[in-house]
């Protein structure tokens, strides 16, 4: 019975439609990483730290998402596109709040400090959201039903053995899309607005920036902000696909994202994408072909081999040493 | 662009004219460049009372969904339950506090803009509680270690039902700090950020445990040979890593702490996996063993059997070895090898261009930081007698790290008060065990924003010139991972 079933697996693994399925599940895992990554490189870009507490972030928008939802619910509201949207904007501006207040108390006092003290700090805060979090909420698992249920099917196959599936969910339809669609939209904001002018400027010179007339306090504020809105994005995405969420996802999501964000190259916003869609792929490929259990070693070896060959990931800049 | 900011808001608490003079000169730039912040009008009173009622909504916006309402699994899903109650007191509790805050600390915030310079200058001649451990540093250190070894004594005698809780607290302070010690070397001397340090650490304990599993060694054989195994590892770890340079460098040491656990996790038939690795024997003393029994240690003393006693034994352990450590560390400096490293932090081009070769500097300081952490896992293996890769997260390299830094890069004493203050801390909230780690947190973030440069604010130089002076912190490259 268990050979056979082995035996079954071996054969399911080896059609095309087993890695259709697999790329599709690994280019959604990848946009989750992606919006996450953003956040990360981003507050790299512009201040050259690692913001240890952004995968903690993302983890404090999927609880308000659940609330959120819960709230609804309460409510008699029964129109679910209704119902998600109100989620997901009450969801960004919350976490916004959070990530605005976590750089005001634990970052802006140490500006201009050297580059460890804010990293100390950024662990504290991460420590902190864990456990107010756990403290708050209870430390055992939330689940939420599936909301959005059904799919496109997409490819049919026979093997000697059994039909075998492709199917695109509407869930990951609608993660796609929205990755995306923010992903445009952000583009823009940093090509072309007065806000994303002003980023890029203090991340090449912020003391010039200031010379000139840039709010730089302002400016940074408003990236940790617009960070913390797209991990609340990613927050909400989560909770719908996997339906289980507790205080401690936000960890190894966030190791995930920091992970994807080097990978693309660090400071760079297509980088962070890639290296997001990379990870995903690395994993879920991984985990369909060979091991659950090592798929965190492979993304990490991959992204270990990939730094020995390009020392500043697949899209960043080298930086210019200078005497 | 912080001076440029900072000089706006000193401006704030001069004379009248000041204000007057600073819309001049806004109006004189057309209102543009260079920004700065506009400074606040009206009395104290009511400027703080404002700042307190902002922070109580930042508070109620951040706190509404997690202590206004919260969710509970129960029968048939998700419940949704709110607590207005403790909501309204988290934010009046805000509102106090910040109020509290602004009240007795405004004043002091607002003496920025000083100079980097400035500061260097100020922080030489030091605090008086740095400038003593500046000039005093030998004294304390010996005074400091002469405490350690009366300790477990004192324990014994003074504390006689609560002497093995004391001792314990006293063995996890010292295993902190000689990690911290060894972590010390490679990023407080070496400049190297590491993020992965906890698996040497590992490598230690699960070297000594399998040792002993499957060869049935004693602490005392497998100790070096764990050291060594972590140095190799150390080695393994150093040579890809030669390229990279500050965060990429982190991650990639985080990346490596977290193979090491998961491949300890999943390696069932080797490692125990989850189930860790239990029964690991106790060091003995010259082939004497603390058990009960006659032809054992306390009974060939004449001692009653007592467990404390075998407590004071690790505790002695664990002293000696953080004592090679801080020793060697010492000693290294002064060598040409711990002068190179020091070089390296500072300026690594520089290094290269006069000839010191930044492979070998950069490997030696792995294995050499690898290898006490593999000393510290080995004891640490013997001590609990069980070990798992619970015990091996990241949270305890940033742990680790943590003390380093808030310690004072690069300063030995400030790892052994950043130690003292974290871990005894962290017991002494014992009672209030939910709110623990969030204390934990805050502690971190408090200590790091009130002296970013670490506890120790001076470093003792490698080499003297004529006289002996300490330096300031900020004189120094901290660790930046070049």
């Amino acid at each position: 019975m268990a050979i056979a079933r082995e035996r079954r697996r071996g054969i399911v693994k080896r059609t095309m439609e087993y890695f259709v399925q697999q790329l599709i599940n690994g280019v959604t895992l990848g946009s989750i990483y992606g919006l996450i990554a953003i956040g990360y490189t981003m507050v790299y870009g512009i201040i050259g730290m690692i913001n240890f507490a952004h995968g903690d972030i993302f983890m404090v928008g999927s609880f308000i998402a659940l609330t959120v939802f819960m709230i609804m619910l309460a409510l008699g509201v029964t129109a679910l596109p209704l119902i998600l949207l109100i989620v997901l904007i009450v969801a960004m501006i919350f976490t916004s709040a959070w990530g605005w207040t976590v750089e005001r108390i634990a970052y802006r006092p140490l500006r201009g400090s050297f580059r460890l003290a804010p990293l100390i700090t950024a662990i504290g805060m991460s420590i902190v959201l864990q456990n107010f979090v756990q403290l708050t909420q209870g430390a055992r698992v939330k689940p939420l039903p599936p909301q959005i249920q059904g799919g496109i099917t997409l490819m049919q196959g026979n093997t000697d053995t059994g039909a075998i599936v492709v199917q695109l969910s509407y869930m990951q339809i609608i993660i796609i899309a929205t990755t995306v669609v923010l992903m445009a939209a952000f583009s823009t904001l940093i090509a072309k607005t007065e806000l994303g002018r002003a980023q890029r400027a203090c991340e090449q010179d912020a003391k010039m920036a200031s010379l000139l007339g840039v709010n730089v306090d302002r400016t940074i504020s408003l990236t940790f902000v617009m960070g913390a809105a797209l991990a609340a994005v990613a927050g909400v995405m989560f909770l719908l696909y996997y339906g289980v969420i507790d205080f401690y996802i936000g960890f190894v999501a966030g190791v995930k994202a920091f992970t994807a964000a080097v990978l693309g190259g660090i400071g760079s916003l297509p980088g962070a994408m890639l290296g997001g869609l990379a990870i995903g792929l690395i994993e879920t490929f991984w985990s369909g072909y060979f091991s659950v259990e090592y798929k965190d070693v492979a993304a990490f070896s991959i992204l270990a081999i990939t730094l020995i060959f390009l020392p500043s990931g697949l899209l960043g800049k080298p930086e210019v040493e200078k005497v | 662009m912080s001076d440029i900011n900072q000089a706006g808001s000193a401006e704030e608490h001069q004379a009248p004219g000041a204000l007057v003079e600073w819309e001049q000169r806004v109006a004189g730039y057309g209102g543009e460049p260079p920004f700065v912040e506009e400074p606040e009008y009206g009395s104290p009173i009511v400027l703080a009372l404002k700042d307190a009622a902002i922070a109580a909504g930042i508070a109620a916006a951040l706190f509404l969904f997690f202590i206004g309402f919260r969710t509970d699994i129960n029968l048939g899903g998700l419940e949704l339950t709110t607590r207005w109650q403790a909501f309204g007191i988290s934010i009046v509790a805000v509102f106090v506090g910040r109020l509290a805050f602004r009240m007795l600390f405004w004043g002091s915030r607002q003496k920025g803009g000083r100079s980097l310079a400035t500061r260097a200058i100020e922080s030489r001649k030091g605090t008086p509680l740095s400038e003593h451990f500046a000039r005093h540093s030998g004294k304390v250190g010996a005074f400091a270690l002469a405490a350690a070894i009366v300790y477990p004594i004192v324990i014994l005698w003074a504390f006689p039902l609560k002497d093995k809780q004391f001792i314990d607290l006293g063995i996890l302070v010292l295993t902190y700090i000689m990690l911290g010690w060894g972590l010390n070397i490679v990023v407080g001397l070496a400049g190297l950020l590491d993020l992965g340090y906890v698996a040497f650490y590992a490598v230690g304990a699960y070297s000594f445990a399998l040792f002993a599993q499957y060869f049935d060694v004693g602490f005392w054989f497998a100790l070096p040979v764990a050291g060594l195994l972590a140095a190799c590892w150390g080695i393994i770890l150093g040579f890809p890593v030669l390229r990279l340079r500050g965060d990429y460098l982190a991650i990639v040491t985080l990346a490596f702490g977290e193979i090491i656990r998961i491949v300890l996790l999943n390696w069932y038939t080797f490692t125990g996996g989850p189930d860790g690795i239990s029964g690991i024997p106790d060091p003995t003393f010259f082939g004497l063993a603390f058990a009960r029994g006659d032809d054992n240690l306390p009974g060939l003393l004449g001692l009653k059997y007592d467990s404390a006693y075998k407590q004071a034994y690790f505790f002695y352990i664990i002293l000696l070895l953080a004592m090679i450590t801080n020793f060697v560390t010492m000693r290294l400096r002064k060598l040409p090898l711990g002068r190179a490293w020091e070089a390296l932090r500072e300026d690594e081009i520089a290094c290269r261009s006069l000839g010191i070769n930044t492979t070998n500097t950069k490997l030696t300081a792995f294995a050499i930081g690898a290898m006490f952490g593999g000393f510290a896992g080995s004891f640490f293996a013997t001590r609990q007698g069980f070990i798992s890769p619970e015990s091996f997260t990241f949270m305890e390299s940033a742990l680790i790290l943590a003390i380093v830094v808030l310690g004072g890069l690069g300063s030995q004493m400030g790892v052994v008060i950043a130690s003292i203050v974290m871990i005894g801390g962290f017991e002494l909230f014992r009672d209030l065990a939910e709110y623990r780690m969030l204390i934990f947190g805050l502690l971190m973030v408090i200590i790091m924003v009130w002296r970013p440069r670490g506890l120790i604010a001076t470093r003792d130089p490698s080499a003297i010139l004529k006289q002996r002076q300490s330096i300031s912190a900020d004189m120094v490259a901290q660790g930046e991972g070049h």
